[in-house]
C-alpha cells in the first residue's frame, strides 16, 4: 500500500468579487498517494486549479484542512509555506512561464540555485530531452519545447510532487505528446507523484486516478486498470 | 552567478535608455552635492589655514591719528592676544606704460621684522629694507597683472610728492584674498594694488610719525569679540576712531564668506529635487515593471523564492540604476569642482588651495542617491513581494475605470474616443499624473529661477550704475577741499562736467538704535549722481533735513518727521541732530542724503567736497590720465564707464555658463519624465494600439494616443512650473536681501515663455523617440502577448 502524501479535509474557497461570493471550492476531501499519476478533470470553474495552488501552496483555504504527509498546510505562514514549496514541489503551467531573458539552463537554475539537493541543470534539461538546447533563450524555441524546459525547472530540485496546471493546454498534439511522454517518465523514473489538471477527457486514460471536479465539488474518482501509453492519446 | 542575477544584469541591459535617462537626472544631483560640498569643504579648509598659518586678525578699526603708546593699552585689553599697529592709506600711482590711473593701499611694515599679523607671504624677491625709503614690496597679483619685474619701478603721490619706488619683492595676504579697490565693484588687479612699505618711510609720507591710524587685533580662543570692539573703540574713540569692526565686515573675507555660504546653500537646496525626481522616475519605471513581470513573479514564489528574496531582486534593479548615476555624478562633479577652483583661482587669491574631496563626501553622495533611488522603488518591490503567489499567475485584472462629473462633460463636448481614452488615462492615475506634471513643472521652474535672476541683477545695475551714477569717472580727494576744486576739475584734459560731492562715515541714532553708514551731502539738482527710488523716480533733498533709504529708516525704527542724531566720524566728528524730511526706496545700500549747502552750514565750514564726479570725452581720456598721475590731492580714481563694462561682462559670461547648466539640467529632467512616461504608456497600451491599428485607425491616430498624453500633462505643467518657478525667485530675492541690498523679484512674460518653449521641445523630442517604436510594432505579436 503506497503512502499517502496529501490528506485534505472539507476545504472550502470562497472568492469575493463585489458582492458576489463565489465557492471556487466547496468541500473538497481527498487523498493522493505516493509515486501516483492523478489527473483532475473537469470544465472552467469547476475548482481544479483552486486544489492544485492550495496543495502547492501557493493559496490559502477558506477553510477545512490540508496535509502534507505529516504537516498540516493550512496552519502554515507564509514563511512556512515558501519553505514546503522550495523544499518538495515542482510546477509545471499551461504558459510555461519561463523568464524570457534567461536561457534554458539559467531558467532551470533559477530552481537549482534555491533548492537544498537539486540535479544539475544539465541533467535535467537531459532528461526531458533538450540537452541540446540549453543555450537558447525561450523566444528561440517552440512551444513544446519551452514545456519541456518547464518540466526540467520543475524537476531539477527532485521534488516529491509534481504539480501540473493544463501543461498540454497551449500546445498542438505532437508536442502535447511529447510533453506527456516526459511526465509519465518522470513520473515511472523518479517516482514523483504527478497532479495534472486537464480539459482533455483522454488524457485521464494515462493516469493512475482520475478525480472528477464539477462545480467546486468532486463528483467521481475512478482508477484505471490499464493506462494508456501517450502515444496512444488522441487529442 | 546565480540565475536571478543573470536575470537581473540582462534587464538592466534591456533597460538601458531608461535607466539612462534617470541616473543622469540622479547624475546631476549627485554632481551638485559633490561639487558643492567638496568646494565648500576645500574653501573653508583652505581659508581657515591660510588664516591660521599667517595669522589673521580678528578685529579692525581704522583711526585718524593715535599715538604708538596706545598699542601697549591696546594689547592691555582682556581678550586681545596680539596687536598690529600701522599707517595705512590710499595714494594714486603712475605705473610707466599704464595709460589708465591706478590706486594703491600702501601699508607699513614694522621696523625691524615682519608683522605679526596679516603676515603677507613673500612669493618672489625680499622685503624691502627696513631703512630704504623707496623699496616696496606688492601683491603678486598686481605685479603680474602690470608685467612687473623685480626691480621695476613705479611712481606714487606720497605726501605731495611724486616718489619712485623700486618694487623688491611680491607677496600674498590673508587680509587681501578678494582685493577690491575703493569704490571699485570687481577686483581689477590692474588698477589697484598693495603696497607694502617699511614703516619710517610711511610714516614720513603720511605724516604718522610716533603714531598710526590703522590697527589689527588678534583675540584670544575665550574672547568676546563685542566686549573687545567695545574696548577699543572707548579707546581709540578721541583719535577719530571709524569704528572697530569684526571679521564679519571684513570686505575680503565678507566675500569669501558669501561664496562659501552660496555653497553651502546650493549643495543643500538643489540635489534633493534631483533625488525626488529620480526617486519618482524610478517608482514609476519599477511599477510597470513589476506590472509586467507579475506572473514571473509568481513563479518565482511558486519555485520556492522568499519575499525578502524577491524585494531585493527589483531594489537591486534601482540600486544598478543608482550605481550608474554615482558613477557619473562622481566623475562630473569631479571635474565641476576642478573648474570651479580655476574659477576661483581667478577672483581669490590664495596661496594654496586646500582640495581633496574627501571620501566622506563621495560616500555621503554616493550614499544620498543609492538611499532615494531604493526608496523609490521600496513600494514597487514590496508590492511584488507581497503578491500572492495564486494571484500572481492569473493575469492582473483590467483598470477599474469609473463615470466621473469628466465623463459627463467629455460626452457633452463630442470628443473623440482617441481624446476620450487619454483624458480617462490622466484621470484614471491621477498621482501618476501629478507627479509627472510636478517633474516636468520643476524642469520649467529650474529654467525660471535662474533666469529671473538675470533680470533682476540687470533691473539692479541699472538702477544703481546707470541711473543713479552716472558718471565716467570719480576723483577721492585726500581730505575735504574747496569747491574752487570744481573748476579745477574742469579745466583736466577730457572732462566735459564736473560736480562736487562730499561723503562723511556717520553713526546714525535714534533712542537705542544705531547704524554705520556713510551720508552723502550733494547739491541741489544734480546730474551725474542722481538719487534714484525703485519706480525710477528722481528725489531731491529739500535743505533742513535728511532722506534715508527705507531699509535704513527701519533699521531705525524712524519716519517722516522723526529726528535721526548723526554722529559723524571724520573732519570735526560733531553730532548733529537731522530731521527726516523723506524716504526714499532702493535696492542697494542704507544711503543717507543732505543737501550740501545745508551740512556745510551745520559745520560752519566754507563750501567743501570731499569727491568730483566728472563726466568725459573719450577721445581725450589718455590724456586725462597722464595729467592726473601728478595731481598729489588725489587719493584715488574709479573709472566707472570701465568698472560698468568689467563687471557687466563678467556677469554676463557666469550667467551665460550658469544659464547653460541649469537649461542642460532641465532638459535632463525633462526626457528623464516623458522618455519613461511614454515608454510606459506604450507598454501599457501596446495591444491597445495594436487593436486600434487592426481596427483601421492609423498610425497617426494612434500617435495622437501616445504623443496627446505626455503633451497634454506637460502643457497642464506649465502653469505649475511658472508658479514654482516665481515663488522659488521670490523667495531667494528676499533671502538674498540683506542689510545692503532689497532684491526685486522680476518675471516678465519672455521669462516663462523661454522656459516653457525648452521644456516643451524637450518633451515631444522624447515622445517622438518613444513614438518611433509604435512603427515597429508587430500586429499581430503584440497582440498575442498575454498580459
Amino acid at each position: 500500500m503506497p503512502q499517502r502524501i496529501f490528506r485534505t479535509v472539507g476545504i472550502t474557497k470562497v472568492y469575493q468579487t463585489g458582492e458576489v461570493k463565489v465557492f471556487a471550492l466547496a468541500g473538497v476531501d481527498l487523498e493522493l498517494f505516493e509515486g501516483e499519476m492523478t489527473v483532475l478533470l473537469g470544465p472552467s470553474g469547476s475548482g481544479k486549479s483552486t486544489l492544485l495552488n492550495i496543495l502547492g501552496g501557493l493559496d490559502h483555504v477558506t477553510d477545512g484542512h490540508v496535509w502534507f504527509r505529516e504537516t498540516e498546510l493550512t496552519t502554515l505562514s507564509d514563511r512556512g509555506l515558501t519553505r514546503y514549496r522550495r523544499d518538495h514541489v515542482g510546477f509545471v503551467f499551461q504558459f510555461y512561464n519561463l523568464v524570457p531573458s534567461l536561457t534554458a539552463r539559467e531558467n532551470v537554475q533559477l530552481v537549482t540555485d534555491v533548492s537544498p539537493d537539486p540535479m544539475p541543470a544539465t541533467e535535467a534539461l537531459t532528461l526531458v530531452g533538450l540537452g541540446n538546447r540549453m543555450d537558447h533563450f525561450p523566444a528561440e524555441m517552440s512551444g513544446g519545447e519551452q514545456q519541456r524546459v518547464a518540466i526540467a525547472r520543475a524537476i531539477a530540485k527532485r521534488p516529491e510532487v509534481l504539480l501540473c496546471d493544463e501543461p498540454t493546454g497551449a500546445l498542438d498534439s505532437k508536442t502535447g505528446v511529447q510533453v506527456l511522454e516526459v511526465l509519465r517518465d518522470i513520473n515511472e523514473r523518479l517516482g514523483t507523484t504527478t497532479v495534472i489538471i486537464t480539459h482533455n477527457a483522454d488524457i485521464r486514460r494515462m493516469a493512475h486516478r482520475v478525480v472528477q471536479f464539477q462545480d467546486g465539488k468532486i463528483s467521481e474518482v475512478s482508477i484505471n486498470k490499464t493506462r494508456l501509453d501517450p502515444a496512444e492519446i488522441v487529442w | 552567478m546565480q540565475a536571478l542575477d543573470i536575470k537581473l544584469l540582462r534587464d538592466f541591459k534591456r533597460l538601458w535608455k531608461q535607466a539612462l535617462a534617470i541616473a543622469l537626472v540622479l547624475a546631476c544631483g549627485v554632481a551638485i552635492l559633490l561639487m558643492g560640498l567638496g568646494m565648500y569643504t576645500a574653501l573653508s579648509d583652505t581659508r581657515a589655514t591660510y588664516y591660521e598659518r599667517n595669522r589673521f586678525a580678528d578685529v579692525f578699526v581704522t583711526i585718524q591719528r593715535a599715538p604708538q603708546r596706545l598699542a601697549a593699552e591696546l594689547a592691555a585689553i582682556e581678550g586681545v592676544w596680539a596687536v598690529e599697529t600701522r599707517t595705512a592709506g590710499n595714494t594714486v600711482l603712475d605705473v610707466p606704460g599704464s595709460l589708465v590711473s591706478v590706486t594703491g593701499r600702501i601699508l607699513s611694515l614694522p621696523p625691524d621684522t615682519v608683522p605679526r599679523l596679516n603676515v603677507p607671504i613673500l612669493k618672489t624677491g625680499r622685503l624691502p629694507n627696513p631703512t630704504a625709503t623707496d623699496e616696496v614690496m606688492v601683491n603678486a597679483n598686481f605685479a603680474i597683472a602690470n608685467g612687473f619685474e623685480l626691480g621695476d619701478v613705479f611712481y606714487a603721490n606720497l605726501n605731495g610728492r611724486k616718489r619712485k619706488l623700486t618694487i623688491t619683492g611680491t607677496a600674498q595676504s590673508p587680509e587681501f584674498i578678494y582685493t577690491i579697490g575703493p569704490g571699485a565693484l570687481m577686483p581689477d588687479n590692474a588698477t589697484f594694488g598693495i603696497i607694502w612699505m617699511p614703516e619710517p618711510a610711511v610714516a614720513a609720507a603720511f605724516d604718522m610719525t610716533g603714531a598710526f591710524n590703522d590697527v589689527a587685533l588678534k583675540l584670544t580662543a575665550n574672547a568676546r569679540e563685542a566686549e573687545v570692539i567695545d574696548a577699543v573703540d572707548t579707546l581709540l574713540e578721541p583719535y577719530g576712531s571709524l569704528g572697530a569692526y569684526g571679521r564679519a565686515l571684513h570686505s575680503s573675507d565678507g566675500f569669501i564668506d558669501a561664496e562659501i555660504k552660496q555653497l553651502r546653500n546650493m549643495a543643500s537646496v538643489l540635489p534633493p529635487i534631483f533625488f525626488g525626481i529620480s526617486a519618482f522616475l524610478v517608482s514609476m519605471v519599477m511599477g510597470r515593471i513589476i506590472t509586467l513581470e507579475r506572473s514571473q513573479i509568481g513563479l518565482f514564489k511558486a519555485i520556492g523564492y522568499s519575499d525578502v528574496e524577491i524585494c531585493l531582486h527589483y531594489l537591486m534593479l534601482a540600486a544598478l540604476i543608482a550605481i550608474v548615476g554615482i558613477a557619473i555624478g562622481w566623475g562630473v562633479g569631479a571635474w565641476m569642482a576642478r573648474v570651479l577652483a580655476v574659477e576661483y583661482a581667478r577672483y581669490f587669491d590664495f596661496p594654496f588651495l586646500i582640495f581633496r574631496t574627501s571620501p566622506w563626501v563621495y560616500a555621503a553622495s554616493g550614499m544620498a542617491a543609492l538611499l532615494t533611488t531604493t526608496l523609490g522603488a521600496a513600494q514597487a518591490a514590496i508590492r511584488a513581494a507581497r503578491l500572492a503567489p495564486a494571484i500572481a499567475m492569473q493575469p492582473p485584472a483590467p483598470p477599474q475605470f469609473k463615470r466621473s462629473i469628466l465623463d459627463r462633460a467629455m460626452s457633452v463636448l463630442r470628443l473623440s474616443q482617441p481624446t476620450v481614452m487619454i483624458l480617462r488615462s490622466v484621470i484614471r492615475w491621477p498621482l501618476r499624473s501629478g507627479l509627472t506634471m510636478l517633474g516636468l513643472a520643476l524642469a520649467v521652474a529650474t529654467i525660471v529661477t535662474p533666469y529671473s535672476f538675470n533680470y533682476v541683477l540687470n533691473k539692479m545695475i541699472d538702477s544703481a550704475f546707470y541711473d543713479a551714477n552716472r558718471q565716467d569717472a570719480i576723483l577721492i580727494m585726500a581730505q575735504d577741499v574747496p569747491l574752487s576744486v570744481l573748476s579745477a576739475a574742469a579745466d583736466l584734459p577730457a572732462v566735459l562736467q564736473t560736480e562736487g560731492q562730499q561723503v562723511h562715515p556717520v553713526i546714525l541714532r535714534s533712542g537705542v538704535r544705531e547704524k554705520r553708514t556713510a551720508l552723502q551731502a550733494s547739491p541741489p539738482d544734480t546730474d551725474l549722481t542722481r538719487i534714484i527710488d525703485i519706480d525710477g523716480g528722481h528725489i531731491t533733498v529739500p535743505p533742513g533735513g535728511v532722506v534715508l533709504a527705507e531699509r535704513l529708516a527701519t533699521q531705525l525704527n524712524v519716519g517722516v518727521g522723526d529726528r535721526v542724531e548723526a554722529q559723524l566720524l571724520g573732519g570735526r566728528r560733531e553730532t548733529h541732530t537731522l530731521t527726516v524730511t523723506g524716504l526714499v526706496a532702493q535696492y542697494i545700500g542704507l544711503g543717507a542724503y543732505i543737501d550740501l549747502d545745508y551740512i556745510n552750514g551745520l559745520l560752519r565750514q566754507s563750501p567743501q567736497i570731499s569727491m568730483v564726479n566728472v563726466s568725459l570725452d573719450v577721445a581725450d581720456i589718455n590724456a586725462l590720465h597722464a595729467d592726473l598721475k601728478d595731481i598729489p590731492a588725489l587719493v584715488g580714481i574709479v573709472m566707472m564707464t570701465d568698472a560698468r563694462r568689467a563687471f557687466s561682462d563678467t556677469i554676463e559670461q557666469n550667467i551665460g555658463v550658469m544659464n547653460l547648466v541649469y537649461i542642460t539640467i532641465a532638459l535632463l529632467i525633462t526626457i528623464g519624465v516623458t522618455y519613461n512616461g511614454a515608454r510606459i504608456q506604450l507598454s501599457e497600451r501596446s495591444r491597445e494600439l495594436a487593436s486600434l491599428r487592426i481596427l483601421g485607425f492609423t498610425r497617426a491616430e494612434v500617435s495622437y494616443i501616445l504623443i496627446g498624453e505626455t503633451m497634454l500633462l506637460s502643457l497642464l505643467a506649465q502653469p505649475l512650473g511658472w508658479w514654482i518657478g516665481a515663488q522659488i525667485s521670490i523667495a531667494m530675492t528676499n533671502s538674498f536681501s540683506s542689510d545692503l541690498y532689497s532684491m526685486p523679484a522680476v518675471l516678465p512674460p519672455a521669462l516663462f515663455a523661454r522656459a516653457s518653449f525648452v521644456v516643451l521641445l524637450a518633451s515631444l523630442a522624447s515622445v517622438l523617440l518613444v513614438r518611433r517604436r509604435l512603427d515597429k510594432q508587430n500586429l499581430v505579436s503584440a497582440m498575442k502577448i498575454r498580459e
